[in-house]
């Protein structure tokens, strides 16, 4: 069974997220996101990480170290995002431990990526934009939205 | 009761205020979510952040939601078939970090229960023509099934 870590901030990223359940069916699911309250969403384990942005260097340092411990810990095999910052951090560490990494940037991204989205191109092995008209050949692919 | 909420990120004070003045000699209940902003309100009931659980209860509760054009609010109303509508940010005013909300509001208006106004002032005008805000379509719950396809079978190939 392949082990499965599907991190967004809370938020508009998190409903996104969660849009994209029934794609999980049949591996071993982790969740992981920046509030404790959003466990009433789901079943499954959810680790809960520091909300930073790249604004805020000292939160942003300890957010990535706990993005770490939980990738360490985990191994997934797949790491799935829809954003932002803490979903970065998750494909960052999911690469360096051998996952298959995917950013799906927020389909509130309609003309341009995300600052985030547009960092984790070289970083994610499967990097999908919601928008057709985005998508290019060195940009992102396109493959469907969450609405 | 009304539902107006702007996220957690950053205040959107314009279009509270507006409405603030708008909703008073209200008999309708009125609960604003506004954000780290130093408002008072005189005519809403009103808090800076709200727990996911609160929100999840006056979305349900709400009659209509008036909101900034962020799609997790969006996307909110949708699944509890509630009419919105949405004012965007303008990064221009320093109300956000760049001009996606102004890109979002331009296509969720194709949306069933969806109702845009350019800024605050049009906001008001369209309150005052209540016939309009409402939402008798509906949205699925989940993803594009190509999409699901698609990350399922990457995660199934790996």
């Amino acid at each position: 069974m392949k082990t499965v870590l599907a991190v967004a901030s809370a938020g508009g990223h998190w409903i996104q997220l969660l849009r994209l359940k029934p794609a999980f069916e049949g591996a071993k699911l982790h969740f992981m996101t920046t509030n404790q309250d959003l466990s009433k969403d789901v079943a499954e384990t959810l680790y809960v990480v520091t909300d930073a942005n790249i604004w805020e260097k000292l939160k942003l340092i300890k957010m990535f170290m706990q993005v770490a411990w939980v990738v360490i810990k985990l191994r997934p095999d797949i790491v799935i995002t829809t954003g932002a910052a803490p979903g970065f951090a998750a494909i960052l560490f999911g690469k360096l431990f051998g996952a298959k990494t995917i950013w799906l940037d927020s389909i509130a991204n309609a003309e341009e990526l995300s600052n985030s989205g547009k960092k984790a191109k070289k970083i994610a092995d499967v990097w999908l934009t919601q928008w057709e008209h985005l998508a290019g050949e060195k940009g992102p692919s396109f493959k469907g939205k969450v609405l | 009761m009304i539902f107006i909420t702007v996220g957690t990120q950053l205040p959107f004070d314009r279009l509270v205020k507006e409405l603030d003045g708008f909703y008073e000699n209200t008999k309708e209940t009125v609960f604003a979510q506004i954000g780290p902003s130093k408002l008072s309100l005189k005519n809403c009931e009103y808090t800076g952040f709200i727990s996911p659980i609160k929100a999840e209860e006056l979305f349900r509760d709400a009659s209509l939601i008036i909101a900034h054009a962020g799609m997790g609010t969006i996307l909110t109303a949708l699944k509890y078939r509630k009419p919105i509508l949405i004012v965007p940010r303008k990064a221009s005013l320093g109300e956000h970090r760049n001009e996606h909300q102004l890109a979002t509001a331009n296509w969720v208006r194709e949306l069933p229960g969806v109702i845009v106004a350019d800024d605050e002032k049009a906001a008001v005008n369209l309150l005052s023509n209540p016939q309009l805000l409402i939402n008798e379509g509906s949205i699925p719950e989940f993803a594009e099934d190509r999409l699901l396809n698609f990350i399922s079978k990457m995660i199934k190939d790996n």
